[in-house]
């Protein structure tokens, strides 16, 4: 526990007026409860400040981008090429050719397992992920496994469930190609030490692909200072729409890169001969992204930035001590998830109580949590439950949110008893 | 329907105390269920006679409370049924959970299973009471195994 267990937040920010700013929590759902919204790991709440972005760019400039000559094609490329400088300075990336604009981390992986894979990886050839990988992590590293005859290697997990360093150390070797590991873990909430991986994996030249997701709406990323490879994230776990999402990778990496998708806006000509291909980053941009989309990631990221990632730390870091200690004070009560280092999720079980029946349970309450695997599957194998509840917190969550929560758990288990 | 019907008492004792919970050696029928969204996963073993009666349904297997007492009450009320009343009974649940089938206004042969109406408004829930039920279909038409994703 830290100091700030009594009954106040941390007075680094006005969450009264950052809460005004998010509509939805004005909601209620289940006849007449207050939305008590605890599923940011699933997907973040939108700020106005992102909404009436995208809503100005399809209501008054709507307009495809990159070749139009008319005003609202132009403006239209200036914000959307605005908003990836945007991306660029929120990560440290050197230019704006390092910033794909992707559907979201999902695609961006599989860009990367499709395309960097299939150029550099060959059979007897090694990728090492973990055992906390999401799904998205594991799939994709499996069909280029399919493909090229490739060995996947998994580092494993303790008990708390922290990466085995020593173990994860002792699977690299000349032959690994690829280190692809989640940055903060979705179900667990570890916070990976991912210096040391990089680190450890650039000894034997091996890639680096940071799973970024859970990271980037808790704290500053600086890809140059990590030294990483490749970095993925979604926008809508960053306060923006769904649909878009970025893979940040180095020039020199993107440029060997062959395009995955062929069509518009990726070429430079085209006969039926042959066809040249666009520089970074139209390249492996084909076809009309998300425009509406991208613009709104930028103010999404403007907006974070005003409120800064001290005061959101300091706020997440209280929420996840102060729910934490409520938390193990209920009986038959068991937090999966307990690594040193933690983003503010707390995945948890209760004896006799499946998930799915706890989630329907506090969902009765107002209270939204994520109840299965989260795309998981072998974690929750690792730990032997067959899913797990889970409550995640943002920055607009209050202390009177973890509050309502450990209620509506004390009646799910009177329920039950 | 509200979340407190949905976690009525006669569920939760179905669910702590689930009637035929067990393996039926060398049963005529059987098959797996699997629930990949969830992670419910759960076996029905029936013995149909010659006359084409249940003699005898059970079940083994992990999931929500939701899940396991409904494959509960549907091993009791299956056991004496035959064969043709039973995929009549399937028919019904099945329509019910849907919410095409209102057992208040609608003719039914549901009896007490009409506990598990109103489920379809947590459509979330629907499947948890429905794998059971696929499974016990699946095992008649001689399927093996039953997801239903």
């Amino acid at each position: 526990m830290n100091q700030h267990t009594l009954n106040s937040t941390p007075s680094t920010m006005d969450l009264d007026a950052i809460r005004r700013d998010f509509p939805i929590l004005s909601r209620q759902v289940r006849d007449g409860k207050n939305l008590i919204y605890l599923d940011n790991a699933a997907t973040t709440l939108k700020p106005r400040q992102v909404l009436d972005v995208v809503y100005d760019h399809y209501a008054y400039g709507a307009s495809n981008i990159h070749r139009g000559v008319h005003f609202l094609s132009e403006e239209a490329t200036k914000l959307y090429e605005g908003a990836r400088e945007t991306v660029r300075r929120f990560i440290n990336a050197r230019e704006t050719a390092e910033v794909i604009f992707t559907s979201g981390t999902t695609s961006a992986i599989n860009l990367v397992a499709k395309s960097w894979g299939r150029k550099n990886v060959s059979a007897g050839d090694e990728i090492i992920i973990t055992h906390m990988e999401h799904h998205a992590n594991i799939v994709p590293w499996q069909m280029l496994r399919e493909e090229t005859g490739c060995v996947l290697k998994i580092a494993p997990i303790n008990d708390r469930g922290e990466l085995d360093m020593a173990a994860f150390e002792s699977l690299i070797t000349p032959r690994t190609k690829m280190v692809a590991v989640v940055y903060t873990s979705n179900s667990l909430g570890t916070i990976n030490p991912v210096r040391d991986i990089i680190r450890l994996a650039k000894v034997h030249g091996a890639a680096v692909l940071l799973d970024a997701a859970q990271t980037v709406a808790h704290t500053k990323v600086d890809v140059q200072s990590l030294d990483c490879d490749f970095l993925v994230f979604s926008g809508h776990k960053l306060f923006a729409t769904s649909g878009v999402g970025v893979l940040y990778g180095k020039r020199a990496v993107l440029e060997a890169m062959p395009p995955l998708m062929g069509g518009g806006d990726m070429i430079k000509s085209v006969t039926f001969e042959k066809t040249t291909y666009a520089g970074l980053p139209a390249r492996l941009e084909a076809g009309t992204p998300a425009i509406g989309g991208a613009i709104g990631l930028g103010a999404a990221i403007d907006y974070i930035q005003k409120i800064g990632f001290a005061a959101i730390a300091d706020q997440e870091k209280d929420l996840l001590a102060y729910a934490t200690g409520l938390l193990s004070e209920l009986p038959g009560i068991r937090i999966i998830g307990t690594a040193a280092e933690k983003t503010a999720i707390i995945s948890f079980v209760v004896d006799g109580i499946h998930p799915h029946d706890m989630g329907t349970l506090l969902d009765a309450e107002g209270v939204a949590v994520r109840a299965g695997h989260h795309c998981t599957q072998p974690v929750m194998a690792r730990f032997k439950i067959p899913a797990t509840t889970r409550a995640s917190f943002s920055f607009y969550n209050t202390r009177a949110d973890a509050d309502a929560l450990v209620h509506a758990i004390k009646k799910a288990i009177e329920v039950f008893a | 329907m509200t979340t407190q019907d949905l976690y009525q008492q006669v569920i939760i004792d179905h669910h702590k105390k689930p009637r035929n919970f067990r393996k039926i050696e060398k049963p005529s029928h059987q098959a797996e269920g699997f629930n990949p969204l969830c992670g419910d996963h759960l076996w029905v073993y029936i013995n149909v006679n010659a006359a084409g009666t249940i003699e005898d349904i059970s079940f083994e297997g992990d999931g929500c409370a939701i899940s396991k007492a409904s494959a509960s009450m549907m091993t009791q009320n299956l056991k004496g049924k035959t064969v043709a009343e039973s995929t009549a009974i399937f028919n019904d649940f099945h329509k019910m959970v849907l919410g095409q089938l209102d057992p208040e206004k609608d003719a039914h042969v549901l009896g007490r299973l009409a506990i598990f109406s109103g489920i379809w408004k947590y459509p979330a829930r629907v499947k948890c009471a429905a794998l059971a039920w696929h499974t016990m279909n699946g095992a008649l038409s001689n399927e093996a195994t039953i997801s239903t994703e």
